[in-house]
């Protein structure tokens, strides 16, 4: 993919993956302090602010803490598993990441590096295969602590992760159809020469994959493992120290990958909204930047300020979608097991099976007739919207979703006939507490 | 081509060793001093009732075989996903067939309540 000689491609991709993992681990340590901040303001106090300037040491502070903290193990628990899980947890979050491109090629002297830990052409199928591998840690957690709280919460994680991977892999399905290949490269690209970020022509397919990501990284309202009024703290109840702490790692680079996701399949990536000048593709070993009318390929070049430019876009975008993680946390509440269940089933799954067939249908007649370019974009945009449109008032008219305490519709629930019962007071015999 | 899945198994050792420094540095690091209250499983500080290895809904267990199904779904349909314009009608129509066939059974469960929670 790239025009580099095998020593230099060995080399920048070492220098590309530490880089990188450097990037994530020192995120993932200020998407805690980050959280507990907006956690503060949202709760309308400051949150951790003494540990250096705004409170910026306090993941420093954190991690010195954990790692000198006493680490229990119950000694009913299964040893090898009791370690094993937290590893097990921590690294598919870290490698998941290496297939999304971060930034517009760089040129240097020894040639063109691509800004992708691994241009892999398997892309997608390779995010769908390790994502799934995240939940062998949390159910093993559970399981090996012999808890019966940490079980529970392995057993629900479990169930919950497979669920709604079935509507992950579903809503990914209609981003193949508009871009045609697996690799992250090409479906950026793809963004960039359609000329609409996908979140427009498939905006039910990205609500699909923002619900199940939250379900998939246990974060509210899906954090149903370790739903702290039911199960302490679910599968890692029993995890003290730097265990404890290489689970909350997991989660973070969880979501800062999910967040990265979004942004590339969803948002164009990397790529700079109205600006056609960060176009780069490579294309039969050559940079192009697109095509002339008669299908040849423009040259173009890559450029030290674009790459910036673009990592910086791409950091934006990121960002933007981990805020609204941190956000969602503390505005809403869990939802209670069956709904999980029931939304996973009985709402993701049918809605993401005929939303896949109702675009691979319009996206078919829209190519029998010939219409391309914009007006594809626009006529695919109203589609989805009207999908999206229906989507959004069936879940929200109570239907789908009941509300925690009765069953029933709102117009049910609101009636008037309806009448809580409630059993007779017994008149109070005896002298009262304490018999 | 082979050679650009190198830099994942760099990516892979690099968290590997990252995960068992972590562990290994708390467990040089950390004090041990275990009592018999210390080493009980946690459940709301009472002495713990009975086995973990208990029996459990098995609920989890045809969601488990309904996901393996699904999931398989899912990705039988990214190829296709792939090359859906190229392969037109007649590829829709394959691919509507084989969802046919894989809804008949998805309703069948839920009509005899495999995918209720109640």
């Amino acid at each position: 993919m790239n025009d580099l000689s095998l020593t230099a491609f060995v080399i920048t991709s070492s220098v590309k993956v530490f880089a990188v993992f450097s990037i994530l681990l020192a995120s993932v340590a200020l998407m805690t302090l980050v959280e507990r901040r907006l956690a503060g303001f949202i709760q309308d106090r400051l949150g951790p602010n003494r540990v250096g300037p705004f409170g910026i040491l306090q993941p420093a502070a954190d991690g010195i803490k954990n790692i000198l903290k006493e680490e229990t193990m119950p000694a009913t628990a299964n040893r090898f598993f009791f370690v094993l899980a937290p590893a097990l947890a921590i690294i598919p979050g870290v490698i998941t990441f290496a297939v999304v491109p971060f930034a517009a090629p760089l040129p240097t002297p020894w040639g063109t590096v691509d800004m992708v830990v691994a241009d892999i052409p398997i892309g997608i199928l390779y995010i769908l295969a390790l994502s799934s591998l995240g939940v062998y840690g949390l159910f093993l957690a559970g399981w090996a602590s012999n808890n019966k709280y940490a079980f529970l919460g392995g057993l629900r994680s479990a169930s919950q992760m497979i669920s709604y991977e079935v509507a992950l892999g579903l809503s990914i399905v209609p981003v193949l159809f508009l871009a045609g290949n697996v690799t992250l490269t090409q479906i950026v690209w793809q963004q960039q020469q359609l000329g609409f970020w996908y979140i427009l022509p498939l905006s039910l397919a990205f609500i699909l994959f923002v619900i199940s990501a939250f379900a998939e990284t246990n974060r509210l309202p899906f954090d149903l493992p370790e739903a702290e009024s039911e199960l302490v703290t679910g599968y890692h109840t029993e995890y003290s120290g730097m265990k404890f702490s290489m689970f909350f790692i997991a989660e973070y680079s969880h979501i800062l990958t999910a967040s990265a996701l979004m942004a590339t399949l969803f948002l164009g990536g990397w790529s700079i909204p109205f600006w056609s000048g960060d176009h780069l593709l490579w294309y039969e070993g050559m940079l192009i930047s697109g095509f002339t009318a008669a299908g040849e390929p423009i040259a173009a070049q890559g450029a030290w300020w674009k790459t910036i430019l673009t990592f910086l876009s791409f950091a934006v975008k990121t960002a933007f979608f981990i805020g609204v993680f941190m956000w969602v946390r503390w505005t809403l509440p869990r939802f209670r097991y069956d709904q999980v269940m029931h939304l996973g089933w009985k709402v993701m799954l049918p809605v993401s099976l005929v939303y896949v067939m109702l675009l691979a249908g319009t996206i078919l007649v829209l190519d029998q007739v010939g219409v391309e370019g914009f007006l594809f974009g626009a006529i695919l945009t109203a589609v989805s919207g009207a999908c999206t449109l229906i989507f959004v008032f069936v879940v929200d008219s109570d239907r789908l979703i009941t509300g925690s305490a009765v069953s029933g519709t709102s117009r049910e629930v609101r009636s008037p006939v309806r009448q809580v019962r409630r059993p007779a007071l017994e008149p109070r015999t005896g002298a009262g507490v304490g018999q | 081509m082979t050679e650009s899945y190198l830099p994942v198994l760099i990516l892979l050792g690099v968290s590997i060793v990252n995960a068992v420094g972590m562990l290994a540095a708390a467990h040089i690091l950390n004090p041990r001093r275990a009592t018999p209250e210390k080493d009980m499983p946690y459940e709301s500080g009472m002495v713990p009732l009975g086995d973990t290895r208990a029996r459990f809904s098995v609920k989890f267990y045809t969601i488990a075989i309904s996901f393996i199904i699904f999931d398989l779904e899912a990705i039988f349909l990214i190829p296709w996903a792939v090359e859906m314009r190229t392969l037109g009608w007649e590829g829709f129509i394959a691919v509507s067939i084989f969802m046919v066939i894989l809804v008949v059974g998805f309703a069948y469960e839920w009509r005899r309540g495999g995918l209720d929670w109640e």
